[in-house]
Parts: structure tokens; sequence; C-alpha cells
């Protein structure tokens, strides 16, 4: 569920672009590739965005198009040392000193970069 | 041809709840989304927070959850004026929702507003839905490692408050592991150890939510002043 409506969410966004761009340059764009970017901290999985995107595509501009997914690993400030750290996997411990880390902005990202979008093929 | 976008994914709902949240503002209306796990115990805190807010100020409570509207009644049944928003399968509540209720509720200018989120620790803590504070209930009960398995409901929250605590010895919480776990996910976050079904703690998280009202409001006329 939980990236259903995010899926949703990501083709219904280039989905408007490339209705707006079709508008605007009197053509017929398909969207070809979506470019996402996704901090780890979101908790958004690879598998279930492609295959919600996939299935909220169909019928849609956005049929078809690549998913390309940039995730961004969260990052910690260790308060004792100051050190700034990425978080790795299942541990908050500052590398250095061993205090536990404290979250940074870093790791929430949730967007999309960029799309392309090509003209579709003759119907 | 590729096209830069640079666009949030919820952008359209976190406009929607900052307008949300802005008309409330203006009507002094104080506003605070409660997120936790099913059976946490938000909707007893809910309760206890309104006995004692309600003597000096109106309070109005909006409910969500997939199914039933159980929560609704029993709060309706203590005199408090609280709506249901049932979202048939939905995980979290977003800002339209929020806008479909409050068009169907009259909420009194200065009152507290208190939106009980849908029990879960994972989608609600993407979504503003209007709030000024987010504020999370975790209970003894679901164990100390919370914070560590679910960062990001506790990262986004003001305040825990840990319910239940009259179970904790009768379940084992580790309070240190909790507290460790608390602060490197929210280094700012304050927690308040509480039963909902006595009153226990509750004054002390009362302080709290009356504190950061005021010095919201403080900052908000300084704001309109400059």
């Amino acid at each position: 569920m939980h990236e259903a409506s995010a899926s949703e969410a990501i083709v219904k966004m280039a989905q408007a672009e490339a209705d707006a761009r079709s508008v605007a340059d009197g053509r017929d764009y398909r969207v070809t590739r979506v470019d996402l970017v996704v901090g780890e901290s979101t908790g958004y999985m690879r598998e279930s965005l492609e295959f919600y995107v996939a299935a909220s595509a169909r019928g849609t501009r956005v049929e078809g198009a690549a998913l390309d997914i940039r995730y961004i690993k969260p990052r910690l400030k260790c308060p004792s040392c100051g050190l700034e750290f990425e978080r790795k996997k299942f541990s908050f411990e500052c590398p250095s000193c061993g205090t536990a880390g404290v979250m940074t902005g870093a790791g929430r990202e949730f967007y999309i970069d960029s799309i392309e979008v090509d003209e579709a093929a003759e119907r | 041809m590729r096209i830069e976008l640079k666009r949030a994914i919820y952008a359209e709902n976190d406009e929607l709840a900052r307008e949300i949240n802005e008309g409330l503002c203006a009507r002094g209306i104080f506003t605070v989304n409660v997120l936790g796990s099913p059976g946490s115990g938000k909707t007893s805190l809910i309760a206890r927070l309104a006995e004692r807010l309600g003597k000096d100020s109106p309070i109005a409570v909006i409910e969500g959850d997939v199914a039933s509207d159980i929560d609704t009644r029993a709060l309706r049944a203590l005199g408090i004026d609280a709506y249901q928003i049932e979202t048939g399968g939905d995980c979290h509540l977003n800002a339209p929702m929020i806008r479909a209720v409050l068009g169907r509720m009259s909420v009194p200018d200065g009152a507290w507003l208190f939106i009980e989120n849908i029990g879960n620790l994972v989608c609600p803590a993407e979504f503003v839905i209007g709030e000024d504070i987010k504020v999370v209930v975790a209970s003894v009960a679901e164990g100390s490692d919370k914070p560590h398995k679910y960062p990001a409901a506790f990262a986004r929250s003001a305040a825990c408050a840990l319910s239940k605590i009259d179970l904790k010895d009768a379940v084992g919480f580790d309070e240190a592991f909790f507290r460790a776990g608390l602060s490197s996910v929210a280094p700012g976050a304050e927690l308040f150890p509480l039963n909902g079904r006595t009153g226990e703690g509750v004054d002390a998280f009362v302080a709290w939510l009356r504190g950061v009202r005021e010095s919201l409001r403080r900052s908000a006329q300084r704001l309109s002043r400059s």
C-alpha cells in the first residue's frame, strides 16, 4: 500500500507534464523514462515502486516508461565527535567513536528529477 | 527529450496541507496529527487530553480508520466533538481527506484539533495533512525497538507519548534502549511516559502541548509584525 499511492502520484505527475508538453508543442508525446530520487529512510522499495508504477501507468502516456531510481543513503552526524557519516544498514553507530549518530536531512528525498519524452509512434 | 522536473512526489498534497494549515491557524486553531501503531492507545490519550485541555478551549477530533466508527462513537460518548474518516483501505490520511472532513464539521475558533491518523507507523509519517505538529504514541507492549525499526514516524514527530507505562515490567520493556533509539532518529523529540487509561503522566504532556502552542503563536505574531 505504501508504494501504491506514491506510484499513482508519480505516474500522474509524469503524465501531466507530458500532456502539457504535447499541447505546447502540438505533438503527441509519451514518457519513455522517469528518473526518480529516493532517500532510503523514506522506505520506498525498488521492486514495489517498479511494480506499482508499471501497473498505474497502463493506458496512460507513461505506459512502458523505464523507471530509473537513484537511492540516497541516509547520513548521520555523531553528537560527540561531530563526524558526518553514511548510515550502514542496521546501525546508527559512528564509525570513528561508536556513539549513536543523529539523523540529518539526507535520506528523506522523494522526487522526480526528470522525465524523458518521445513522440508516440504512429498508431 | 529530457525534461527536468525536480518536483516532490507529494507536492500537490503538501501544497493543500499548507493551505489547510494556514486556514486553521488564521482562526487560532492548533492542530495535532497523532501517529501510532494500531492499539498503541491513541484514542485513549486523546480522550485524556480532551478532558484536560477542554477546560479552557474547545476540542475537536478527526478520527481516521480503515473501517468502522468505533473510536468516534467512544469519543462522542464522552461528550467530545469527533468526526470519522473511513478510508476503506488507504493506510494513511492525506490532505484532501482532511479538507473534505473539515467541510462537514465546524471547528470552533481557538480550538485544539486532534487528528488521529490510521494505526500504522509507516505511511502516515510521509504525509502532511495540515497539522502544526505530529506526535507519535508508542506503547511499551510494542517493544523497545520501535524508533530503530520505524525511524520516519519518530523523526517527524515533535514528541513521543510512551503509553501503557503500567505494563512496563510485565512486558520487559527496555526504556534505555527505547530512549537511545529515539534520540538517534529524533534528537529534539520529547518523551512522555504515561498511562492513557488512568491519566498518569498525562499532565506533563498537556503542559508541553500548551507550551508548544504558545511558542508557535508568539513566533507567528512576530512574523506578522515584521
